[in-house]
């Protein structure tokens, strides 16, 4: 009836992941109970569940995006402090317990925090950039969301109910094999990133879509802001990456589920190209992530230092340079698994060409600073801090590039702290600068500013406390995922380690505390004008928050930049441009079904994971009836009234005009 | 201060038991193209983290004596810079990458007029099983070479990924079963060398270090005479007891080996060995190593 499922599944004598489960049930709870209680489950399902709206489905990938970014990083308080006691000692974590950990924490981290971080600001993000109302496929999009959810919420339950994988986070074979882990933990890993996987293809396909053909009249290629064109790139590694990753994982799934030998030992199985296949997909991931992430310091140098983005079609050249190559570097993974020094040689090359690109980059913020006039706000910090901490991670990237250098370093703590190097540095950095920029856009209010440098000088500071010790005990030779040591020399950098990783604790409790503080006093950090940090690109041209269709009238675009065009032919002619002629805008209705699907995903998952056949059938049959429920339906559409649009337009108007006579008309004209 | 910072990490690593200090031909040449890499990209990493603090500093909004120049967005001369030099100098990097590649292949013999040791490993879980095909004994988790003379490992795996690696004496390489990887290394002179897997293998992997001796050759053949004296013989039975998960297993040594145990565990004839055989729930819902 309940398949593997029973009461042993519960892990009743190991106190830390039951209580752990515990506290978080409990959260859960309090915070359903008082949703209910309040009467706010209609405004969640209205607004929020069933929305469509890409600047909801955005601000639900950030939020999902920031809660497991906080669950990886307990997992890595775990790991810190039981190797800082693990030394000629067992520690507290046992194997089978910490072996979950790393691979949980890694799983986590790149799936569930990074990936719904970077989506959800693309998401929030693109279309307002592009000048149009949604995105190509809303519902679509919903869908994708609520399947990451799922992925997310399936690797959470394994926290109670049986184990997670012992595999690290790629599962390599044999090991991920049923021989060696016939328990449920490589089940819940497979079957959660299948279905985010899904998620996450169909959000591909969506942007791609909506970039290459959705934009506002007069938006030509090259006048997209570089955020888009990294969308973009990221986009279509997702549509050429993730299947891959999904077949990989299909194959191992029908090894461990029916028999099948792709990657056992025995009759003619090849973990090597397990590992190959896996690692294609894998390094087009990297840049799945930090190619937006460029894309929100490009954005953020050039609006703070008041100039428009120096180099642009460099820029944009550079993004593709590295979408194109960043497909032809896998190898690199695993210059240690025996190919020939040829084979080595061409990858090691190939890799280190990648730096070109990034290398260009660099460069050209550089020189979007000189002669700019630098605002020191905390999204800048953010960026100033990447450039210094990306250089760095670079270099020890090349480093590892070289094969024979390679071969002293692969799978060390060096090579650790290097890839946590341009994680962090990159990728966390950007969502930070990403998150307090856009932040007044999505709710009206600025993050606030103390808070915000006090966040970035712990998380900088952590940072750097964190892995440089780790560069450093990488080079003494000492390994990752080492549940207990005895070797003297790494005892110090470890501890030291340690110490950073208190330090980044800090770092994000002054994160909660900025948003805490912010939302309380939201009233003084209002922005009425929509347009807070004088931005150029045509998210600030509509207000904070923007309307339900983005804007009044599409933007008619007629350059780069096309929001600081509009601002200085309103600035020379001491006024607004004329009143538009407002028409009602049809725009998508919210629909339960991503929300519905994703629910008997999980159901289906779940017993996928669990063996338990007959609710498999049904939430397959569920989640199909669904679909085409959703395929049958009528009505797509509604429409919002040219009253409606007029009156928030006007309201726009006003906050700007106002703007326009306090900064303008005042002082002498320019 | 990058520079700074690299030059004092490299330092201190080099300091003790690293893989930047070096106790053999094949580390000391790896470490030497590590150096390489990191002195060639310090000429272009250096004066770029100087220029980005300086711009960044200098065109502050406080600072009235900057030039504000908002109409300088493009400018050929530095695309074709910031475009050339890295390239060029990645170039001169390919170089010291192709070449390293084939000088440092592990499966390359080591230039030297000694014959070489022969030693074959075997990956367990979750520990190293050293056999020494010629002399017909066997370690575990303990390997003992003489100094100065090549070793040539042949290195399979009994069930998953491992990776044999001695820090000080250079490259690693994997161990997988139904394949044969190798690896020559060299110690220069006598000492004892942490070694340890780098893959992870499972629940046991921490436990897989050993220590490398590496003794002059009387000393080794002193060794020799001392094992053949004592401890088990292993024969396929023995195999395949000594194959089950086990983890945190002492050293010991075996007098003597069957020929052709490692051709038979390399070619499958002696099948992978097995995984856990309990659990809490049973093995199908959380599982144990046994042993």
């Amino acid at each position: 009836m309940l398949g593997k499922l029973s009461w042993d599944a519960i892990p009743w004598d190991q106190p830390i992941p039951l209580i752990a489960g515990a506290v978080v049930l409990a959260i859960v709870l309090a915070v359903l109970a008082w949703v209910v209680i309040k009467g706010h489950v209609p405004y969640l399902w209205h607004e929020w569940i069933t929305s469509v709206d890409h600047k909801r489905i955005g601000v639900m990938y950030m939020l999902l995006g920031l809660v497991m970014l906080v669950r990886g990083f307990i997992d890595a308080l775990m790991m810190r402090s039981q190797q800082a006691v693990a030394f000629h000692a067992a520690g507290y974590l046992p194997p089978e317990h910490f072996d979950q950990v790393f691979s949980a924490h890694g799983t986590i981290m790149i799936f569930f925090a990074a990936m719904p971080l970077v989506i959800g600001l693309m998401n929030f993000v693109v279309p307002l950039q592009l000048g149009v109302r949604d995105v190509a496929f809303p519902t679509l999009n919903s869908t994708s969301f609520w399947l990451t959810a799922t992925g997310a919420l399936l690797v959470n339950i394994s926290l109670v109910i049986g184990e997670f994988a012992r595999t690290g986070w790629l599962a390599y074979p044999p090991l991920s094999e049923t021989t060696y882990l016939p328990g449920v933990g490589v089940d819940y890993y497979l079957w959660s990133l299948l279905i985010s996987g899904v998620g996450t293809l169909m959000t591909g396909i969506n942007f791609v879509t909506t970039i290459l053909k959705i934009r506002a009249p007069g938006m030509s290629y090259l006048r997209m802001p570089v955020f888009c064109w990294t969308a973009l790139a990221s986009n279509l590694l997702i549509v050429a990456a993730f299947p891959i990753l999904t077949a990989t994982l299909v194959m191992l799934t029908l090894d461990r589920y029916l028999g099948f030998h792709f990657f056992t030992n025995e009759a003619g199985g090849n973990i090597m190209m397990f590992i190959n296949l896996i690692w294609a997909w894998g390094h087009p991931e990297v840049y799945i992530l930090v190619l937006p992430a460029f894309g929100v310091f490009s954005e953020v140098i050039s609006t703070f230092s008041g100039k428009p983005l120096f180099g642009y079609r460099s820029m944009v050249a550079a993004t593709l340079f590295i979408c194109i190559v960043s497909y032809m570097v896998w190898l690199h993974h695993f210059f240690t698994m025996g190919a020939g020094g040829s084979v080595n040689a061409v990858f090691g090359i190939s890799t280190s060409i990648i730096a070109v690109g990034t290398g260009v980059k660099i460069y050209n913020w550089m020189f979007t600073m000189y002669g700019g006039q630098i605002r020191y706000t905390t999204p800048m910090i953010w960026s100033v801090g990447f450039i210094f901490t990306f250089i760095i991670g670079g270099m020890t990237g090349v480093m590892l590039a070289v094969p024979p250098a390679d071969f002293q370093l692969h799978n060390s703590l060096f090579l650790v702290a290097h890839f946590h190097n341009v994680i962090i540095g990159g990728v966390v950095f950007a969502v930070m600068a990403g998150l307090t920029y856009w932040f007044p856009k999505a709710f009206g209010f600025r993050l606030h500013e103390g808070w915000g440098q006090a966040t970035f000088w712990l998380n900088f500071v952590g940072f750097y406390v964190t892995f440089m010790p780790l560069y450093i005990v990488g080079l003494l030779g000492m390994t990752r995922r080492l549940q207990h040591y005895d070797v003297a020399i790494w005892r110090p950098w470890v501890l030291a380690a340690g110490v950073g990783v208190v330090i980044l604790c800090f770092g994000a409790v002054a994160q909660v505390a900025q948003l805490v503080v912010s939302i309380r006093r939201r009233h003084e950090l209002r922005d009425e004008t929509g347009d807070p940090w004088n931005g150029r690109s045509l998210e600030w041209s509509t207000a904070s928050p923007p309307p339900a269709f983005n804007f009044a009238v599409l933007p008619n675009v007629s350059g780069e930049e096309p929001y600081w065009q509009i601002k200085r032919r309103a600035i020379q002619t001491q006024q607004l441009a004329a009143e538009p002629d407002y028409r009602p805008i049809e725009m998508p209705r919210n629909s339960p079904t991503g929300f519905i699907s994703a629910f008997f995903a999980t159901i289906t998952g779940f017993a996928l994971i669990w063996h338990i056949w007959w609710m498999v059938g049904v939430g397959i049959a569920a989640a199909y009836a669904v679909f085409v429920w959703f395929a049958w339906r009528d009505v797509e559409e509604y429409v919002i009234p040219a009253e409606e649009v007029a009156r928030a337009d006007r309201e726009r108007r006003r906050a700007r005009d106002a703007w326009l006579e306090a900064n303008v008309r005042t002082s002498a004209p320019a | 201060m990058a520079a700074s910072g690299a030059v004092a990490l490299l330092a201190l690593a080099a300091c003790s038991g690293g893989v930047l200090d070096p106790q053999g031909p094949v580390s000391a040449a790896n470490s030497q193209i590590l150096l390489n890499a990191v002195e060639i990209m310090l000429v272009i990493v250096v004066p770029t983290i100087i220029a980005a603090f300086a711009f960044a500093w200098w065109f502050r909004a406080s600072n009235t004596r900057a030039q504000y120049r908002p109409g300088f967005v493009y400018s050929g001369e530095i695309e074709l810079l910031v475009w050339s030099i890295p390239l060029l100098v990645i170039l001169f990097l390919s170089g010291v990458i192709w070449i390293g590649s084939h000088q440092l292949d592990p499966f390359e013999p080591l230039d030297s007029k000694a014959k070489p040791t022969e030693v074959q490993v075997v990956a367990l879980d979750w520990k190293w099983l050293f056999i020494y095909p010629n002399e017909g004994v066997a370690s575990v988790n303990e390997l003992v070479v003489p100094a100065g003379v090549p070793v040539h490992f042949s290195i399979t795996s009994a069930s998953v990924m491992n990776m044999f690696f001695v820090p000080q004496l250079g490259s690693m390489i994997a161990a997988m079963n139904g394949m044969v990887t190798q690896l020559s290394l060299k110690a220069d002179n006598p000492g004892e060398f942490h070694g340890l897997s780098t893959q992870y293998s499972g629940d046991g992997f921490a436990g897989m270090q050993f220590t490398l001796r590496a003794v002059p050759q009387d000393a080794f053949a002193q060794w020799l005479t001392q094992v053949r004296s004592t401890g088990p013989a292993l024969d396929r039975a023995g195999y395949t007891t000594l194959a089950r998960q086990s983890q945190n297993v002492t050293p010991f040594t075996y007098r003597t080996v069957d020929a052709g145990l490692f051709d038979a565990v390399a070619r499958q004839e002696i099948p992978p060995a097995p995984g856990p055989e309990q659990g809490r729930g049973g093995p199908a819902i959380h599982p144990k190593p046994g042993g």
